[in-house]
Parts: structure tokens; C-alpha cells; sequence
């Protein structure tokens, strides 16, 4: 009953901090209200019992994406420039995604149904034999770094490769953007 | 930055606080939440708070971008030399029960070995992102 309440709080606040983002066109403030809904989000996975997820949410939504955002405006600029009109065809065209999206939500299983594919598949097996194949006591690191490794090491590569992208386009430093090669004069 | 005593201060207080924080984290990872993609991102924080407080000059002067560099290849090379490392030894690729004489301390070895790996580059990567966005 308690964690329905706190459920149902955390969500408005997260609609209420999606419209202000939406109606606010001061970039700097906007930013900011990001990394409070990045926070709120780590709360609603908390509540969910994910900490880990709740972890790397607070971690990089609010903290390293914050900053991020606030050093592309520092290279753009802290106002939005152009005045939003509304345009007809794309608030319908939104409204049947949306209505589609929400359409198809019917066909999810419930909230903690322990019948689904998901439940029935591995995680029995993984819950069941963790602690004697791996002996590491959080069960979510014991998947991640071992039974999903492979997935894991994917994941790091596109974290480098995410890396090595944003270097390509801004790591040269603005004197000598042109030449993307001559590495000698960087 | 040169007037702001109050940010200064603090950000000397905090930095080394970030960076034990984030070692826990690393290393604390097989016990609680956690682990190398979050302790990664905590150790980062601890250089672009440095760099947001005294400059880019004297973050380069900490820390070198090509150092940066050669971290984020090193800690992906990292975990895949473990997995090599699983093949040599007769195993599969990413199998770490083959890295130690019993499967279970093996399982220990390679999983805190690619965390590493994974903190190293993820660490890496995000002060490769700051040096990108906020170099002059």
C-alpha cells in the first residue's frame, strides 16, 4: 500500500517534470530538470527493487549526462533560438503512436506475473545454481559479469566505440578541425 | 575559478571522497550493488569535477588525453584478454571457470578482472567525453 502510494507520487512528479522540460525554453533550466527526472526515475527503481539499474541511473542520468548537456550548451548556447508551433500533423501522428503503444501495453503480462517467459526461462536456473557455479553474492553481478558476459563485453565496446565517435567529431580541439588525419599537429 | 574559495575547498574535500566511493563501489560489487559501469562513472566524476573547478589546463596537467586514450583501449582489451585467456586455458571465450584451479575461485578471478576492465574504460570513455566537449 505504501510503495502504491510513493509509486503513484514519483509518477506524477515525473509527468510533472516531462511538461515543464517540454514548456521550458531556457536550455540551462531545462538541463537541470532532466537530471531531477533522471533522479526521480532511480527512485521509481528503487521502489521496483532494482537498485543496481536505480545506481546507474542516478549515476549517469543525473550526474555525467547533466554535464554532458551543460558542456554542449556551453559550445551552442543557453536559449532555445526558434519559437515551437504547433503543427497538426504531428501532434496526431504522436497520438496514434501513443494510442497504439498503449494499445499494445494490454498485451503484456502483470506487473510481477511469475508465469512469464521471462521467469520461466533461465531465471530459475541462474537464482537456483549462482551461489555454488559462481559464489559471488549479488546475483545481478554474477549474471552481468559471468552468465551474460559476452553481452557485457558488447556492451563496454559500445561504450568505447561511443567514445572514440565523440573524439572523431570534437576531440581535435577547435584550432584545427579540418584536418581529422594529421595527428602530428594536434 | 580563481575567486570561488567555497567551490575550491569543498572540491578538495570531495575528490578523494569520489574516488574511494567509487573504488567501494568497484570492488564492493560482488556483495551489493554496484560494480564496474557504475564505479567507472563515480571515479570520472571525481576528474570532471576537478576540471569543472580548476580548468581543462589543469585536468590535462593531472591527467594526459592521450593517457585517457590508451585507458579506455586498455581496460576493453582488458576483458577480452580474459576472455582469451578462458580459450587458452581450454575453456570457451568468457568461460572463467578454467582461469584458477577450482571453477568457483576461477568464476572470482575473471569477474573481478573484467570489472575492472569495464570501470577502466568506462571511466575512460566519460573523461574522453569531457576533454571533447569542454577542451578550448
Amino acid at each position: 500500500m505504501t510503495v502504491t502510494v510513493i509509486n503513484i507520487i514519483l509518477l506524477c512528479l515525473l509527468v510533472i517534470t516531462a511538461l515543464a522540460i517540454n514548456k521550458q525554453r531556457n536550455l540551462f533550466a531545462a538541463t537541470m530538470l532532466t537530471g531531477i527526472y533522471s533522479l526521480i526515475c532511480a527512485s521509481l527503481f528503487v521502489c521496483l527493487d532494482a537498485v543496481d539499474v536505480a545506481f546507474t541511473e542516478a549515476a549517469v542520468g543525473a550526474g555525467i549526462a547533466t554535464i554532458l548537456f551543460l558542456g554542449t550548451l556551453a559550445l551552442t548556447g543557453f536559449e532555445e533560438k526558434t519559437r515551437v508551433k504547433i503543427s497538426i500533423p504531428a501532434l496526431l501522428l504522436v497520438s496514434i503512436t501513443g494510442g497504439l503503444l498503449i494499445y499494445g501495453i494490454q498485451d503484456m503480462p502483470a506487473f510481477g506475473d511469475a508465469n512469464t517467459p521471462v521467469q520461466t526461462y533461465l531465471s530459475g536456473k541462474y537464482i537456483d545454481e549462482s551461489a555454488t557455479e559462481i559464489g559471488v553474492p549479488n546475483l545481478v553481478t554474477s549474471v552481468l559479469a559471468s552468465y551474460r558476459g559476452y553481452d557485457t563485453f558488447g556492451e563496454t565496446t559500445v561504450i568505447f566505440t561511443a567514445g572514440i565517435g565523440v573524439l572523431m567529431l570534437l576531440g581535435r580541439g577547435r584550432k584545427n578541425r579540418k584536418g581529422l588525419l594529421d595527428e602530428d599537429d594536434a | 575559478m580563481e575567486h570561488h574559495l567555497v567551490l575550491r575547498v569543498v572540491a578538495r574535500l570531495l575528490i578523494p571522497l569520489i574516488m574511494l566511493f567509487a573504488l567501494y563501489v568497484q570492488f564492493h560489487g560482488d556483495y551489493g550493488p554496484g560494480g564496474g559501469f557504475q564505479a567507472g562513472v563515480i571515479f570520472s566524476t571525481a576528474f570532471i569535477l576537478y576540471g569543472l573547478i580548476y580548468g581543462v589546463d589543469k585536468l590535462r596537467d593531472v591527467i594526459h588525453p592521450d593517457v585517457v586514450r590508451s585507458l579506455a583501449a586498455f581496460g576493453l582489451l582488458l576483458y577480452a584478454g580474459v576472455g582469451l585467456a578462458g580459450i587458452l586455458s581450454g575453456g570457451e571465450f568468457l568461460n572463467y571457470s578454467v582461469l584458477a584451479i577450482d571453477p568457483v575461485s576461477g568464476q572470482h578471478l575473471g569477474i573481478l578482472l573484467i570489472e575492472a576492465g569495464v570501470g577502466i574504460t568506462v571511466a575512460s570513455t566519460m573523461v574522453i567525453l569531457f576533454y571533447a566537449f569542454a577542451s578550448p
